[in-house]
């Protein structure tokens, strides 16, 4: 699993680098440039891997690590 | 006026938020500097990214999309959207542990320990606090120049005039943030920060759609720039070299070295908290920046020519000539907000201030923590005044910081592998850590030294050109950077980085077993990640000194 994990932070490095649309100005339903809508399509795509760490990868140990500390209100 | 009336109103809402966080405050250095370590998780995010958010991601992000078009969303944003998060995923959560389990408050205090260094850590303080700095002088003329450009109206005789002036905005956003900060301390700066984004989430988007509406749409207006030759160039990346844009990805690995990230990180309740946070920034982000870089984008075509010095202000002049005064002034708070990112700047710097420097060398011990507070808030003053007199007295240099604080990202990201080598690398040592620092001094001090000697040897639309004949294509000079082979100075500087701290690890003696065991505790069951793995109770900031 750690090694899927590592393989999909080095997958997302790379997709970023989309240098196949470096230079298409067509607009995507007709408001959004190819080149921006890929990208928020990828900042969407990192929600998701950050959602899939959460779940597979998050360091446990640290869950129950200290008491809280005395709450203000506010905070 | 209404404008500039609004910000007011805005500003006096945010001291007052502060001076509430005060009277909810306690004595405690740790409630002081870290808010008690009790954020709960909506206020942590929001402050976390409000943080986050300098004046470069609105205006400056939107002046550059002016030049270069939308592929600024690509070059920062959506780089962000992926490394910071995860940064903040696997060594903000570590931070955060080791703050608990250790009384951690600053990044210094733990490398010190870690490694049984002090003068080391003096090193590496006195270079994050130097290259902190420029951010805190450039965010005081901010505050200046955006009070002085919302509230711009033209006299009788068709002259150009400020009900605010430069000198009298900077002293005032100077005075505010200041004051919510020396009464608030981080308790205050988060609730403002929580405010401020909130704030500009909401109106940034209202501003979005206002703009569009009056200029008849998204669709027909990039139906035009497509159609239109000298504007469609924006719609594509033509103008951003691949390497270049590729070495953008190492930038957002400075936001963790950020003292203020690192130190902010510490201020969670509960790691739990981070969950939200990194699933949910990256959705932020691209909430930010893509109204700024689309927007910027417009505004090339909306307003063609502008001169280099003014496309930062793209933004404040499309709200004021496509919205009314009220929404130009809300939004323009809003912009006020990312300026005034330098509160949890100056706090940081206080913090490591009087933790790394005032109570390492015996201050607390000799004076007591009341005192610590104290030295901190006149800490808190004393720079504030500093960077007000120096913005007044080197207005018309802002460029010079502006460049620093582009070098100070590289610095920070270059630091990175020092921090991923204390958490990770047992075998890591304090000569390894040296070795990384004074290289990321001298690779800083080196190519902005080159940036300035070689400023306009390039022209815009040429090809870059070779600085030293001798050494070939290693270092090109473009019209806006120094790089080498094409790849920007801050990739070599982190692999340099890395590099230096493993080798000189490995040649050097590794700290002591006793400091091994302490962060890299022996595993209690197999599959358990060594270090911070043992839950024990919250030390005080003191036991910091005791390993």
């Amino acid at each position: 699993m750690k090694w899927l994990l590592f393989a999909l932070i080095v997958a997302m490095v790379a997709i970023h680098q989309d240098f196949w649309w470096w230079k298409d100005s067509r607009l995507v339903l007709g408001i959004l440039p190819v080149g921006l809508a890929y990208h928020v399509f990828y900042a969407l795509l990192c929600s998701a891997m950050m959602w899939l760490l959460v779940k597979t990868a998050w360091p446990k140990e640290l869950d129950e690590l200290a008491p809280p500390a005395p709450k203000n209100p506010g905070d | 006026m209404v404008p500039a009336l609004v910000v007011f109103g805005y500003l006096a809402i945010v001291l007052y938020i502060g001076i509430f966080a005060f009277r909810r405050g306690k004595t405690s250095g740790e409630d002081f500097f870290l808010a008690s370590r009790s954020l709960g998780p909506y206020i942590f995010l929001l402050s976390l990214f409000g943080t986050n958010m300098t004046a470069f991601a609105i205006l400056g992000s939107s002046g550059l999309s002016y030049k270069i078009g939308i592929g600024v969303f690509g070059l920062m944003a959506s780089s962000s959207c992926f490394v910071i998060p995860v940064t903040i995923f696997f060594i903000g959560t570590r931070l955060w542990g080791l703050g608990k389990k250790f009384g951690h408050m600053t990044q210094v205090q733990y490398f010190r320990d870690r490694w049984e260094c002090s003068e080391i850590g003096t090193v590496i303080f006195v270079l994050t606090a130097a290259m902190l700095v420029p951010y805190l002088i450039i965010g005081t003329m901010g505050g200046g120049e955006t009070l002085s450009s919302i509230s711009t109206y033209t006299d009788a005789g068709g002259q150009t005039r400020h009900w605010v002036s430069y000198e009298a905005g900077a002293g005032l956003v100077a005075v505010v943030v200041m004051s919510y900060v020396f009464f608030g301390g981080m308790r205050g700066t988060a609730w403002v920060n929580t405010f401020q984004t909130t704030l500009f989430l909401c109106f940034g988007a209202i501003a979005f759609f206002l703009i569009s509406q009056k200029l008849g749409g998204f669709g027909k207006i990039m139906t035009e720039m497509q159609n239109d030759p000298k504007s469609s160039v924006l719609l594509t990346r033509a103008r951003i070299p691949t390497e270049e844009f590729f070495s953008y990805m190492f930038i957002p690995l400075s936001s963790i070295m950020f003292p203020h990230i690192a130190i902010m990180c510490m201020t969670a309740e509960r790691v739990t908290h981070f969950k939200k946070t990194v699933i949910f920034y990256p959705l932020c982000i691209a909430a930010i920046w893509l109204p700024a870089v689309y927007i910027g984008t417009i505004g090339a075509h909306e307003f063609p020519g502008l001169k280099p010095g003014d496309t930062d202000d793209i933004i404040p002049r499309m709200l004021r000539e496509y919205t009314g005064p009220l929404v130009s002034g809300i939004l323009g708070a809003g912009i006020m907000a990312c300026v005034m990112a330098s509160d949890s700047q100056i706090l940081a710097l206080c913090t490591m201030f009087t933790e790394d420097v005032f109570a390492y060398y015996g201050g607390k011990d000799r004076f007591g923590e009341k005192a610590q507070v104290w030295t901190g808030r006149f800490f808190i003053v004393l720079v504030t005044v500093v960077a007000y007199v120096i913005a007044l007295a080197l207005k018309d240099k802002e460029g010079i910081f502006g460049l620093a604080i582009r070098f100070a990202f590289s610095g920070f990201a270059a630091m990175a592998p020092v921090m991923l080598a204390a958490l990770f690398w047992k075998r890591s040592t304090k000569y390894g850590a040296l070795a990384s620092t004074l290289w990321v001094m001298g690779t800083v001090a080196f190519t902005g030294w080159l940036h300035m000697a070689t400023e306009g040897l390039a022209k815009p639309g040429q090809p870059p050109v070779v600085i030293y004949e001798s050494l070939g294509n290693l270092f090109l000079r473009t019209p806006v950077n120094v790089t080498m082979y094409g790849f920007l100075p801050v990739m070599p500087m982190c692999i340099g980085s890395a590099i230096l701290m493993a080798v000189v690890s490995l040649l050097t003696r590794p700290p002591s077993r006793a400091t091994l065991d302490k962060y890299f505790p022996p595993r209690k069951e197999p599959g358990v990640p060594a270090a911070v793995s043992q839950a024990v109770p919250a030390a005080t900031p003191d036991g910091v000194k005791a390993g």
